[in-house]
């Protein structure tokens, strides 16, 4: 393994698509996962990657394009954000209910109005029933290691499903910092070139995504469904390769803390570092806390979850969105949905955190937790650090 | 673990600087954290932003509210910005200037107070009023952080093997001349 090298962590996922060897990227720029396709765009240009770039008209066409060239057979890839990825909406079914292995990065930004472009999960949760495998990186290197193995998990033939691998938008996107690249050589014998199961060819004609009457519709999406339920053990699978291959071990639910804590911070993305850092003081002082990170989002890895929990008395589970007129936010939902079958059931307080980029301290993490003990944490959710003069 | 905050206005290069320091100090074997203050960039107008430098990984992603260091790279700002907010009780002041320590710790009472004519220094090397690599050097000096040597490589990357090689001398300039207190 070579040193670490310190670079905007956009152009490390850029790296990871070029060393993907990646045959289409059809892209359309928006803020904040422009710096990854201008990258990709670059290395094109140059001959650095021997690949079809198609600079579109919108995120509709890029989603579009993407369908099409992965039909075709080729391994496809795009990136977007927000309004971009919502714009791609109903494509994103089409992708997955054809079975086709796309990998993008979505770098998560709000939702307008008001136009925002910074950081939250609107632009995913507003996308969470599209069948697509979501993943949520937590840091540079994870952006770039699980770039890479997003393609192997998306073109295994156990799973053929599109994948998305969310970073958290100018958090990570814009954030210098270390990563260590992985030779080429390495990555070729872990990734092998893309072997569709069926391609579109002239010569053998086919038609992909025909009417689905009454008869065939129910199969086709509880087929389309029990592919992406299969795929966590497929995703837990390349997971584990990878640790194996590169020496950093990625779990679909990761506890960090003491194993016996009574209280369990939930996060997905890259809050999770910082509650980590407010997790360590408060262990420091004596209390009983930890955390959950949900890397895998859906599949929701039901039993690795349910394991990690078990012993905790409380959860304090962050939402960065809303999901306006629900009882809690998206992942609180899951989670409180998942609980009601368990014959022990901890407590559950949600604050939703960071929308549109609101900073989100380790001091305001230990004030969570210090108001779930006083139980002053709203029952349903709290929207947390909203002005009273609002 | 070193906190600092950089001032700058837009187009002054103090989201370079925060890079190029971040860059440099990975290099070394460091953990580091550079980004800007995310937004709309305006010329000229007041912009911060962020380099966290430690020997170990970071778990921390936030703004920067208490800063050991803070660099401010126009000393026009001075007037505008409370640069020193949340400074830390022992933190420095690294400021571009052509007044002396004494006299701006007395004018802003600030803890500790690394100033430098950078403007100068870029002025008679770079030909141009851009201070960003300078000022580096002035950081460097005034936190023990690393070498000006240490930042070599990473300026002659950023810069090529023309404007490189002066940024790097005015950087060096300014570790030399540089003083705290």
């Amino acid at each position: 393994m070579t040193k670490a090298k310190g670079l905007e962590v956009s152009l490390a996922v850029a790296e990871a698509v070029k060393q993907a060897n990646v045959d289409v990227i059809a892209a359309y720029p928006i803020t904040p996962q422009t710096h990854i396709v201008e990258e990709l765009s670059v290395y094109v240009a140059n001959g650095e990657l021997d690949a079809e770039y198609v600079p579109v008209e919108s995120e509709h066409t890029a989603m579009s394009a993407s369908v099409g060239s992965s039909a075709a057979g080729a391994r496809t890839y795009t990136a977007t954000s927000a309004q971009g990825l919502a714009l791609m909406h109903e494509i994103l079914f089409i992708a997955s209910g054809l079975r086709l292995p796309i990998v993008m990065t979505v770098a998560n930004r709000a939702l307008s109005a008001p136009i925002s472009i910074w950081n939250d999960h609107g632009d995913i949760m507003a996308e969470r029933d599209i069948g697509w495998v979501q993943i949520f990186a937590e840091n540079g290197q994870e952006a770039y290691d699980l770039s890479i193995a997003a393609f192997k998990i998306a073109e295994d033939h156990r799973v053929l499903l599109p994948v998305c691998v969310n970073i958290d938008g100018f958090i990570l996107t814009h954030m210098i910092e270390p990563v260590l690249f992985i030779d080429q050589k390495k990555i070729d014998a872990f990734l092998p070139p893309f072997n569709p199961a069926l391609t579109l060819d002239p010569k053998k004609p086919v038609t992909m995504g025909p009417v689905g009457v009454p008869e065939v519709y129910a199969e086709s999406r509880k087929q389309c469904e029990q592919a992406l339920i299969n795929s966590r053990e497929i995703v837990a699978e390349v997971f584990d390769q990878w640790g194996k291959t590169f020496d950093r071990n990625y779990k679909l639910i990761e506890k960090n803390g003491p194993d016996e804590a009574k209280s369990l911070f939930i996060t997905m993305g890259s809050m999770g570092e910082t509650t980590m850092t407010a997790v360590q003081e408060l262990t420091d002082s004596g209390e009983s806390v930890g955390q959950v990170r949900i890397r895998l989002w859906r599949p929701f890895p039901k039993k690795e979850f349910l394991n990690a929990i078990a012993g905790a008395e409380e959860l304090i589970i962050i939402d960065r969105a809303l999901s306006p007129g629900s009882h809690n936010g998206p992942v609180a939902q899951e989670v409180k949905a998942l609980l009601y079958d368990e014959p022990v059931k901890p407590r559950v307080h949600n604050v939703i955190a960071g929308l549109g980029g609101r900073d989100v301290t380790v001091k305001d993490f230990k004030k969570m937790y210090a108001m779930s003990r006083k139980n002053e944490l709203d029952p349903n959710y709290t929207i947390w650090g909203v002005r009273s003069d609002a | 673990m070193w906190e600092i905050r950089l001032h700058g206005r837009g187009g002054q290069g103090a989201v370079t600087s925060a890079e190029l320091l971040a860059r440099a100090a990975i290099a070394k074997g460091k953990f580091a954290q550079a980004f800007p203050s995310f937004g709309p960039e305006r010329r000229g107008a007041p912009v911060q932003a962020f380099v966290r430098v430690d020997e170990k990984r970071i778990l921390k992603r936030e703004k920067i509210y208490e800063p050991d260091i803070v660099m401010v790279l126009d000393p026009t700002l001075l007037d505008v910005v409370n640069v020193a907010e949340g400074l830390k009780q022992d933190g420095i002041v690294v400021v571009n200037s052509p007044q002396s320590n004494e006299e701006l710790k007395n004018r802003y009472n600030w803890p500790n107070v690394a100033a430098v004519n950078a403007t100068r220094i870029a002025v008679d090397i770079l030909s141009v009023p851009i201070t960003n690599t300078t000022m580096l050097g002035a950081l460097l000096k005034a936190s023990g952080i690393m070498e000006a040597k240490d930042m070599e490589e990473v300026i002659m990357d950023r810069f090529g093997p023309k404007l490189g090689p002066k940024n790097f001398s005015a950087l060096s300039k300014a570790f030399e001349v540089t003083n705290i207190n």
